[in-house]
């Protein structure tokens, strides 16, 4: 459970204000969008979380603990592309997540260990929806199926948070939407924070707990790079998506616009109503 | 309005589709006219059949002329010179003249290719992959890479003495600049996504190294070797020619000096034999050993 605040962080290249005053808490296991026109920044922000870049001002901790100094296996990334190695198949990807943290020296296990270590990866890949493709290299793959491999493989290293790169922003919507609900699921069953960069409203608005949007509050050319992004959105989706709680009700079944507010229960209209117990 | 498209596209629609109109297909660019597989190996073959061709005419002009003409041996001294030199006993010395040749020169390069690869991949990894690496040593290969070869055969030969260590360093000298460069290339290629994903399972850089970077690199290594196979030669057949006792560069030097053209043709085949069979052999070992690369390198 990773509680991840990030305290006025601010990111500059060269002469460039890219990010200004960003403060941001992230709950144990939230989903979170980070959502803005091209060139805001909120990628930057993600490769600040991977400890990729550094912040030039501000800090970013995780459960109270300044970040690591380089990306570790604490965080899982997926990328919108690059993501799986194209010389391992999608079995020996998975494994690989397991053989690196167990031997340090060769980087591969052999004989029992090594079949303990073949079973969990087919587990996550069955997971996933890749149960049969072991044997398969990535090139064989699509691309929905790359991105789910790409999920197994961040997964096995059991991360605490999960940063997505624009991950699902190649492919089809077919595609998409079959992934979004294994994108759910995922989160639902496994104790992850996840902070998502995308560019689809509907996609952040499908998925996250959290939608943060990043835009810049002046961007005139005459101001030469002198004002970054900052957080301008930050919408808590209803109704509440709670990780590991069932799906929340349908739409349906949610009072219409003039029927009674409930009074109870996840979706209850106002805590501070007298009674109201949760 | 409505009416008139729709009845449009009912006659439209109610077309029979008709097979192209039999004929001369129209006149296409010439980048979209493709050979097909048998007129393709025809192709192939025209080069080296009219190649064939006319040297045989100018052979046989040659002797109509002068039978005893040394420039342009006909097939049969050339086949006659192969007989003497690959399947029969040398009387001097007691052995098979192009058996022994062949096995000195392979040693030499197959010597030098093996401690040219060794230090291209360690050296390439090292400057491709560490930015402390490439600060330090990336503008000192580019430089070294620029010397001339030959122009440091008389240092060796000084240094090292006539032996085959001066041979195999100028083939060394001459391959191993150019396979770090293009290592070195090929791992600053690697997509950075890939190096922070394997940090964040947990990866060392050794282990990056050894599961990601060193993997990825030896088919593209294999690439840059099949490019350097006809350098390597010509640097063995260039030591070979100045100072040596034995070796296909040594054989073809030493015959010259009796204008004994059919020996030296004879030996020019051969050594372009085994430049192409090692050149398939790498290729083939690319398809084999890394079945993913082909795939990998179509999709970028």
């Amino acid at each position: 459970m990773s509680v991840i605040s990030v305290k006025d962080v601010w990111k500059e290249y060269d002469d460039r204000v890219v990010l200004e005053g960003i403060s941001l808490e992230i709950a144990p296991r939230a989903f979170v969008a980070l959502v803005g026109p091209s060139g805001c920044g909120k990628t930057t922000f993600l490769r600040m979380l991977l400890s990729e870049e550094r912040p030039d001002r501000g800090t970013i901790a995780i459960d109270g603990a300044p970040l690591p100094d380089e990306p570790d296996s604490g965080r899982g990334v997926v990328f919108q592309r690059y993501s799986v190695f194209p010389h391992l198949t999608v079995l020996g990807n998975v494994v690989l997540g397991l053989e690196l943290k167990a031997a340090p020296l060769l980087g591969r296990l052999f004989g029992a260990s090594r079949r303990a270590a073949e079973t969990e990866a087919r587990e996550i890949l069955a997971a996933v929806g890749l149960g049969g493709a072991e044997d398969k290299y990535p090139a064989q793959l699509s691309g929905g199926m790359q991105q789910r491999l790409a999920l197994a493989q961040a997964l096995v290293a059991k991360p605490k948070v999960l940063l997505l790169d624009e991950p699902f922003g190649a492919l089809d919507p077919g595609i998409r939407a079959e992934i979004h609900l294994l994108m759910q699921r995922l989160w639902h069953e496994r104790p992850l924070t996840v902070v998502m960069v995308t560019h689809d409203m509907s996609e952040a608005f499908t998925l996250a707990t959290r939608v943060v949007a990043f835009e810049r509050r002046r961007n005139e050319p005459s101001d030469g790079g002198r004002y970054g992004a900052t957080i301008t959105r930050d919408i808590e989706v209803w109704p509440k998506r709670i990780a590991g709680a069932p799906r929340p009700l349908r739409k349906s079944s949610l009072p219409g616009r003039d029927d009674p507010a409930a009074l109870t229960g996840d979706n209850r209209d106002d805590p501070a109503i007298e009674g109201a117990t949760p | 309005m409505e009416r008139g498209v729709s009845s449009r596209c009912v006659e439209g629609c109610a077309l029979p589709r008709r097979s192209p109109p039999p004929g001369p297909p129209p006149p296409g660019g010439l980048i979209n006219r493709r050979p097909g597989a048998g007129a393709g190996r025809i192709l192939a073959l025209i080069p080296f059949v009219l190649v064939l061709g006319a040297y045989l005419v100018g052979s046989a002009a040659r002797l109509a002329e002068n039978p005893n003409d040394k420039l342009l041996p006909s097939l049969a001294s050339l086949g006659a010179a192969l007989q003497r030199m690959a399947f029969s006993i040398d009387p001097r010395t007691g052995d098979i003249l192009m058996l022994v040749d062949t096995e000195a020169s392979l040693y030499r390069l197959f010597a030098a290719l093996a401690i040219s690869v060794a230090i291209g991949l360690i050296l390439g990894i090292a400057i491709g992959l560490l930015p402390y690496m490439r600060a330090g040593l990336g503008a000192f290969v580019a430089v070294v890479s620029m010397v001339p070869p030959l122009a440091l055969l008389p240092i060796l030969f000084i240094t090292m003495g006539l032996g085959e260590a001066s041979k195999i360093a100028l083939i060394v000298i001459g391959v191993a600049p150019v396979l770090i460069r293009d290592v070195a290339l090929r791992v600053g290629d690697l997509p950075p996504q890939q190096m922070i994903k394997a940090q964040t399972l947990g990866a060392s850089t050794w282990q990056i190294v050894l599961r990601m970077v060193l993997p990825q690199t030896l088919p593209r290594l294999i690439d840059s070797l099949r490019l350097q196979i006809g350098p390597a030669w010509l640097f063995l057949i260039a030591a070979e020619a100045i100072a040596s006792e034995s070796g296909l560069g040594y054989r073809i030097f030493l015959v010259r000096r009796y204008l004994a053209m059919d020996v030296i043709l004879t030996y020019v085949a051969w050594i372009t034999l085994l430049a192409f069979l090692m050149d398939r052999g790498l290729a083939l070992l690319q398809r084999r050993a890394f079945p993913w690369f082909a795939a990998a390198r179509a999709t970028g």
